[in-house]
């Protein structure tokens, strides 16, 4: 870690490693999102994933033997807890890279190329963003209601795009001006090498940050989804955990409440811990951001 | 305003002067029409127009017909097949035995006329009257949590960069990054747990709906006071939700003014301190929030269905979920245009009140 704080960044990911351990909160992010991303992807193999109902202690209370007490099921909170996290984790990641993806490529094109694609999509943009996106989801979701985790990032993907393809668009707009932009020009590399190798590497910190505000976008759609249970009930899923105890009335009860709490805290530390990560990034990678 | 750019005769406006010349040249009708509010206004109808029909094709290119599905759930009642599709076919604003182009027309002739049709959920009533019944309680609570939000995030916003890098703001900044990163719903969650079942501050089982049983509407005391006491833990939510964001954005804005010459240029001729804060700095620091405050709106409105579902708050949240469990076409066709329409009309008062306060981006 001293190596490439001290040292001059190597590369992009230099960059962004530097970006976010250099303040406190930057580190503390990063932290938080490392331990529930061991807990979601490494936990899994440690518990035992056979979680049976048992009529015989619903609603039980915080025990040596089930450690966050059990649900309305009589199956084990901690087990659910460490099962539930890679599903939402999983469609945001998934999510996220589908909307940067598509805002990277349209934006690219439409502030490199201008003319009309850029005035078509931008009326596009216009439109979408006046949808609330999150209407829009609902009743993409709803009819197509055979969601699997992947339609469900497919979707969120698909919506989500709009906001980000403007503002890559924008810096784009700033880079083409630039003197290797015109270098790369009069060398005559074509137009797809020149936005792709050329200028999209310059904003590579940028996409980054965008991509994981993505994610946490795409986190609080889902589980959001699962709250008004528009999606299959499937597998283990914080979403539906907090669907099913807040449906349940679990806030009730006092020894129920582990069951709605506990995936509660688990994702808003994951969404803390991405924007916190972001916000030290952003700073790091935007010198007028500084003093902010 | 015009006349005071073109006062001040520096080199890059000349080249503007000769092309402001050929504009006054140019016949009114045509001068109205290019008039930049006239260009907002048209930009919002060509919006809800495409909305409105990408809401009328997307009907069409679900599964299933809409007809043969609200046949099918009219059915379970002991109607015959035969009834039950009359019933569904009568209830759309158009007849959809008609040629599509014909189709099309009647739905946008309803759509002009405020007459979408009658819900297939609810019988009796029309499609504009359950929206009228839900809407304006969204667009209540939603409307005075922004408010509340805004004005207090751009005030903390504002001390916070008057105090940066000292404890308060350290503290501010944790706190307003905290509170934008939690969802919205978590939140409503967090203060219904905490405020209604741990400290039992209030009855949150109590506080459900948007109006206590047997409270006429009316423009008295009563009404009001219950509109409120229903709606005072969404408008919680929504301030906490977003305020976060705000404060750092002012902070942000605040900051950069802030090292402006004419901020340097206010001090140094010994104006008080108070008067730059708000006449210099706050006034050009708020300015190009604006903008951003109208987009912010779309949001917010999609964020208030899974409020409304936690808390439930009786607003156009659960009405949409309704529309979308029970397939109900026309309802849900009325709904994506309305919420359309409300985020338009937002974004144009927004537009046509930033290019009022900063005549530069007229053009």
């Amino acid at each position: 870690m001293t190596a490439t704080t001290t040292a001059p960044a190597a590369g992009v990911w230099g960059a962004i490693w530097q970006g976010v351990t250099r303040s406190t909160s930057g580190f503390v992010g990063l932290c938080l999102v490392l331990s529930v991303l061991a807990f979601s992807f490494v936990g899994p193999f440690l518990v035992d994933s056979h979680n049976p109902t048992d009529v015989t202690s619903i609603w039980g209370p915080i025990s040596a033997e089930h450690w966050l007490g059990t649900n309305h099921e009589g199956k084990d909170t901690f087990v659910q807890l460490v099962l539930g996290g890679r599903e939402p984790i999983w469609v945001g990641f998934v999510a996220a890279l589908i909307t940067v993806a598509i805002a990277v490529v349209l934006g690219g094109v439409a502030g490199y190329v201008r003319g009309r694609v850029d005035h078509f999509l931008l009326q596009v943009t216009d439109i979408t963003m006046t949808i609330p996106f999150i209407v829009l989801m609902l009743v993409i979701a709803s009819f197509y209601r055979t969601a699997s985790p992947l339609t469900v990032s497919l979707i969120i993907g698909l919506v989500t795009w709009p906001y980000l393809m403007r503002s890559i668009r924008a810096q784009v707009l700033t880079l083409k001006e630039r003197e290797f932009v015109e270098a790369a020009r009069i060398q005559d590399l074509g137009t797809a090498r020149i936005l792709f190798v050329e200028v999209l590497p310059n904003m590579a910190g940028y996409v980054f940050i965008n991509f994981i505000i993505a994610v946490t976008n795409a986190i609080y759609a889902v589980v959001g989804m699962y709250l008004l249970g528009l999606l299959p009930s499937t597998a283990d899923n914080w979403g539906l955990m907090i669907q099913q105890a807040w449906d349940n009335n679990a806030f009730l009860l006092p020894r129920a409440a582990p069951f709605l709490i506990a995936p509660m805290v688990m994702i808003m530390l994951f969404q803390i811990g991405l924007v916190t990560m972001t916000r030290s990034l952003e700073q790091a990678l935007n010198p007028r951001l500084r003093d902010r | 305003m015009a006349t005071e750019i073109a006062a001040s005769p520096p080199p890059p406006e000349a080249g503007n002067a000769p092309s402001a010349r050929a504009d006054a040249r140019e016949p009114l009708p045509l001068r109205i029409w290019r008039h930049h509010a006239l260009v907002k206004v048209r930009k919002a109808v060509v919006v809800v127009f495409v909305v409105a029909n990408v809401t009328f094709f997307l009907g069409r290119a679900m599964p299933g017909d809409p007809i043969d599905v609200m046949a099918g759930r009219l059915t379970q009642g002991g109607m015959t097949i035969e009834e039950a599709r009359a019933i569904a076919a009568s209830s759309l604003a158009y007849d959809p035995d008609a040629p599509l182009y014909q189709q099309w027309w009647d739905f946008l002739v309803g759509l002009a006329t405020l007459d979408m049709g009658m819900t297939i959920n609810r019988p009796g009533q029309s499609v504009m009257e359950a929206i009228g019944a839900y809407l304006p309680w969204t667009l209540f609570s939603i409307g005075v949590g922004t408010v509340i939000a805004i004005s207090l995030g751009l005030a903390l916003g504002m001390v916070m960069a008057y105090r940066r890098n000292r404890f308060l703001d350290h503290v501010f900044s944790v706190l307003a990054s905290v509170l934008g990163a939690v969802p919205n719903y978590l939140i409503a969650m967090v203060l219904v747990v905490g405020g209604g079942m741990y400290l039992e501050w209030f009855n949150p089982i109590d506080l459900r709906g948007t109006i206590s049983p047997g409270v006429a509407p009316g423009p008295t005391a009563e009404f009001v006071g219950d509109a409120l006491y229903h709606a005072a833990l969404p408008i919680l939510t929504y301030v906490l939700a977003i305020i976060g964001t705000w404060m750092l954005i002012m902070k942000a804005s605040t900051t950069e003014v802030l090292s402006e010459d004419y901020v340097t240029v206010a001090y140094a001729r010994g104006l008080h301190d108070r008067r730059i804060a708000l006449s210099y700095v706050g006034r050009n620091a708020v300015l190009p929030l604006v903008a951003q405050i109208a987009i912010s709106f779309g949001t917010l409105v999609g964020g208030a269905i899974f409020v409304e579902q936690v808390l439930v708050y009786k607003g156009v949240g659960g009405l949409l979920l309704d529309a979308v469990n029970y397939r109900d076409y026309p309802l849900l066709q009325g709904l994506l245009v309305i919420i359309t329409s409300c985020v338009v009309i937002a974004n144009l008062a927004a537009d046509l009140l930033y290019s009022r306060l900063d005549p530069r981006i007229r053009n």
